[in-house]
């Protein structure tokens, strides 16, 4: 239990940052600024992080969310949208159907989540000071499969995207 | 009462995951759809993170599978990003109402 003021007001603070930059990614127009408040939504998530006591998680968010997919998407973008990045990122015609599911889901969820016992299953322990070394010594020793399956899906996924998106002009003009 | 217990990060989770959900079906650029969808993973991490913090803080359980959640979801951008630009390349956009190929 947090019971800080300072943690409870940078929860909340943190919490209304995500929830409203994540409703501006739906509801923007313009994609260039929905992937602008992607991003503050991905800080935004890292600071909770830090709450939560997982620096390396934080540092990771930054890294790999805010830094390398934001860019990513803003490349791909760049590739794909020629024209004008007005009305570039508008609404379909399911939006009473997509939100009457959202709301099923979300019903469903909060009826789930309203029968599970939360408060018995909460632990005393405190997370330990160092995360960072803990995290390293169960990757390279209890999780090392996983960690290996997951190098190699990195390098697959790699592989894949460079040659899903290759030019097939390139080839030809190689040649030359 | 002023404390922040581990509802307070499901109830964050669940809202973030609703919004995922809702841009998923809603929107009609496919790069959006991809970027509901990693709004949705990180909702989920958030989930796994406090729930590695309230109920298994010294086992580090939900940090390490929230790692994996995020390898797999950057090899799935750069994947998904890949895919869109090769429809691009053959149909010269990206809007999803188009592509019906497989509607009967």
């Amino acid at each position: 239990m947090e019971t800080s003021i300072y943690s409870v007001a940078a929860f909340y603070g943190l919490a209304a940052t995500i929830l409203g930059a994540a409703t501006l990614v739906v509801f923007m127009r313009n994609i260039m600024h929905s992937v602008l408040f992607l991003a503050v939504a991905f800080i935004a998530m890292a600071g909770l992080f830090l709450l939560l006591d997982a620096d390396f998680i934080a540092a990771v968010q930054v890294l790999v969310y805010a830094g390398a997919v934001c860019i990513m998407v803003v490349f791909g973008i760049m590739v794909i949208q020629r024209t004008e990045m007005k009305e570039t990122n508008l609404f379909n015609r399911q939006v009473m159907a997509g939100a009457g599911l959202t709301a099923l889901t979300v019903a469903f969820g909060a009826i789930f989540a309203g029968r599970t016992a939360w408060v018995d299953m909460v632990a005393a322990d405190a997370v330990p000071e160092n995360t960072v070394q803990a995290i390293g010594e169960l990757l390279l020793s209890k999780y090392v499969i996983p960690f290996e399956v997951a190098a190699l899906l990195l390098l697959v996924a790699l592989v894949g995207a460079i040659v899903l998106a290759r030019d097939e002009e390139v080839e030809t003009s190689a040649d030359n | 009462m002023l404390t922040i217990s581990l509802t307070h990060y499901v109830v964050l989770s669940a809202l973030l995951f609703s919004i995922g959900l809702f841009g998923v079906f809603t929107k009609r650029n496919a790069v959006a759809v991809l970027i509901c969808i990693e709004l949705m993973l990180n909702a989920v991490n958030i989930n796994l993170v406090a729930f590695s913090k309230y109920i298994t803080p010294t086992d580090f359980t939900g940090q390490i599978f929230s790692i994996f959640v995020i390898t797999v979801a950057a090899a799935e951008v750069g994947v998904g990003l890949a895919i869109i630009i090769a429809i691009y390349r053959n149909r010269l956009n990206v809007d999803l109402d188009n592509f019906d190929w497989l509607k009967w």
